[in-house]
């Protein structure tokens, strides 16, 4: 019983890096230009079928293909940023919710158009497939171990990047406030560009991460409407809220789909939203948004 | 260019700007009412459809449009409003009750949702109501005894006051009733003080509630009104399409209302209609562009997801006012010509607006 219980909470919370990482994605994002990247889930998608396909080619060993895929997402986060989010920038919010929407409508049309990708579900090859690893009783899949691993590593990493380098503190300045960091001689347009280029990275590994666990398939971007609890609960701006409200979903989503009737599971991340927006406007982690006249 | 000289204030707040602006809309409302004459009873139905989308087209027009609250959930409230007409109508309840059954119990979920709006803003408030577009979507596929879980559920033909609409033009002259109707109301309302203190909610939070708008009230009143507006069109398409299930009002169906006040035109009423026409027009193009391409893209499920994407982003993109605010433009092009200068409509560039204290 016990066993089982940890069990739960142990798949709970490699699922909930995922949902983790892509939240991260959105908060990134979101910190440093207010845009919310309703897309965020599609460049995940992305990511996972980049590397689905470079996997494919024979000659290409998986860790390669990885960076590879990761390589090519930061390249088209970027991409996308200079083509349609900087001209609406400045805009109201609602043009840019419905731009980002509009993304993320097209690349899961796009994905199924694309010959190879198709509506078909895909499974990613990955030389750690059907391994397990055992704690004494519990038993964790490589693939969910991987996932606890790699978010660790990409947190301490982001942590070092905003901490200690140049470019790290103009981001964190431009979130702060845009035009004061301007006035100091930061090229805002490009460090935006640059977060997106770290966004659309950080999803693509999200994306491969998960690949083994759901497959690869047009609509695995939807998994992007659950990391959006994960970043309001986490409170939107803060990086080690996203984290932490992507295990609070992914522990009661396992938890909810075990011990609650059927059809719980799906909506228990939206009712935990709902309830932590109702106690806590702004999230656990979230700063203060209204201004009291 | 005609010059109006107004000479009072209520000239401001007439329902229609003159006797000219009068008789155009005279002539458009004859045109709609001969239409079951002209049109075949395919190109009808598809009438009876824009007259729907344009009914929701207004509603979240007047949330998101004149109040500036995003709704990503509204088709939530369609939902609502069409399994409440049809579970009323199966037990014999006739329309003249349910519709407006149909439409309380929409606005109740409305204030339910507007609730936590009142502390929440901009994206936050956005995602809430995802969630609770989610949240009424599971409960609809969950809930067998009432809903009929995914079997979804039949419905008669509308029986108004005793008189069958089983034609397709009883059904569109019904739609365009109520359509003409809620038009009427929300015109009013909006030149009212109510309809001002919304449009004063969007404009800037902070000056309305300097002058004395009670911001919870109002942003809860717009929530109830445009959700009892949706509850009105969702009851119509239960009937229109005599089969409702849980996989029509999805969180994609929200974005497809949405890109009808987008595309529309955010902030008239005339982008509610424009807008109802292009969305039920485009699939039609769709099919008709699906002959012309490679039958390997031509029967992809993707193509349509692909296409309404790309028509989302260019139309924020290149036209932020809409297919109304085009037809400002050109309309203005032909009264001053030659004398249209290409920045005459051209917004400012204004730095990020902060939602952040700083």
């Amino acid at each position: 019983m016990l066993n089982e219980f940890l069990q739960l909470i142990l798949s709970g919370i490699a699922i909930g890096c995922v949902y983790g990482l892509v939240a991260l994605g959105f908060v990134l994002i979101y910190k440093a230009t207010e845009v919310v990247n309703f897309a965020q889930g599609e460049l995940m998608m992305f990511g996972a079928f980049i590397a689905l396909t470079m996997g494919g080619l024979q000659f290409m060993p998986f860790w390669l293909s990885v960076v590879l895929a990761v390589l090519a997402m930061a390249l088209i986060g970027g991409a996308v940023e200079r083509a349609v989010i900087r001209p609406v920038l400045g805009q109201p919010i609602f043009s840019i919710v419905m731009i980002t929407i509009g993304l993320g409508f097209f690349a899961r049309g796009l994905a199924s158009l694309i010959p190879g990708w198709g509506t078909l579900t895909h499974r990613l090859p990955t030389p750690y497939a059907d391994q397990t690893v055992a704690f004494g009783e519990l038993v964790l899949s490589a693939g969910h171990l991987m996932i606890i691993l790699v978010t660790i590593v990409l947190c301490v990493l982001l942590f070092a990047f905003f901490r200690y380098t140049r470019m790290g503190v103009a981001m964190q300045a431009i979130s702060q406030n845009q035009l004061a960091a301007h006035y100091m001689g930061i090229p805002v347009a490009r460090v935006n560009t640059l977060i997106w280029c770290i966004s659309a990275a950080v999803a693509a590994i999200a994306g491969i991460l998960l690949a083994p666990i759901t497959f690869v398939h047009a609509n695995m971007g939807l998994i992007g409407l659950k990391a959006f609890p994960a970043a309001v609960i986490g409170g939107f701006g803060s990086i080690p809220g996203a984290i932490v409200g992507g295990l609070i979903i992914g522990i009661v989503e396992a938890l909810s789909g075990r011990y609650l009737p059927d059809g719980i599971k799906d909506v228990s991340a939206y009712v935990v939203l709902l309830a932590v927006l109702i106690i806590r406007p702004n999230g656990l982690f979230g700063e203060k948004l209204t201004k009291k006249v | 260019m005609r010059f109006l000289f107004k000479t009072s204030y209520n000239q401001d707040i007439r329902l229609f700007k003159d006797r000219i602006t009068m008789g155009w809309y005279l002539a458009l409302g004859v045109v709609l009412l001969v239409l079951p004459l002209l049109l075949g009873e395919y190109y009808l139905s598809q009438a009876s459809f824009v007259l729907i989308y344009a009914i929701v087209g207004l509603g979240l027009m007047l949330l998101s449009g004149f109040t500036g609250q995003i709704s990503l959930g509204h088709a939530a409230f369609l939902a609502v409003g069409a399994y409440t007409e049809a579970v009323l109508s199966a037990r014999g309840v006739p329309f003249v009750v349910s519709l407006p059954m149909a439409m309380a119990v929409s606005a109740a979920a409305g204030f339910v949702v507007g609730l936590p709006a009142l502390r929440l803003k901009g994206i936050y408030l956005a995602i809430a109501t995802l969630a609770f577009g989610f949240i009424v979507e599971v409960t609809l596929q969950q809930w067998e005894s009432v809903t009929g879980g995914s079997m979804g559920l039949l419905l008669e033909p509308v029986t108004l006051l005793g008189v069958t609409l089983d034609s397709e033009s009883g059904f569109y002259y019904l739609a365009l009733g109520l359509t003409g109707l809620t038009l009427l109301i929300l015109k009013n309302l909006l030149r009212s003080p109510t309809g001002r203190a919304f449009v004063a909610i969007r404009d800037s939070e902070i000056s309305a509630r300097s002058m004395g708008i009670g911001l919870a009230r109002y942003k809860t009143l717009a929530f109830v009104i445009s959700a009892a507006i949706t509850g009105l069109a969702g009851a119509l398409y239960a009937h229109k399409l005599q089969f409702i299930s849980p996989e029509q009002f999805g969180v994609f169906v929200s974005i497809e209302l949405l890109m009808i006040i987008v595309i529309g035109g955010m902030g008239s009423l005339h982008g509610a209609f424009l807008g109802a026409l292009f969305m039920t027009m485009l699939p039609e193009f769709i099919a008709i562009l699906r002959e012309y391409l490679p039958s390997s893209l031509a029967y992809q499920p993707g193509l349509q997801p692909t296409i309404f994407g790309a028509i989302l982003i260019l139309f924020v993109l290149l036209e932020p006012a809409g297919l109304y605010g085009r037809w400002v433009k050109i309309r203005t092009w032909f009264q001053l010509f030659p004398l249209y200068r290409k920045g005459l409509m051209k917004r400012e560039k204004s730095y990020v607006k902060s939602d952040r204290l700083s």
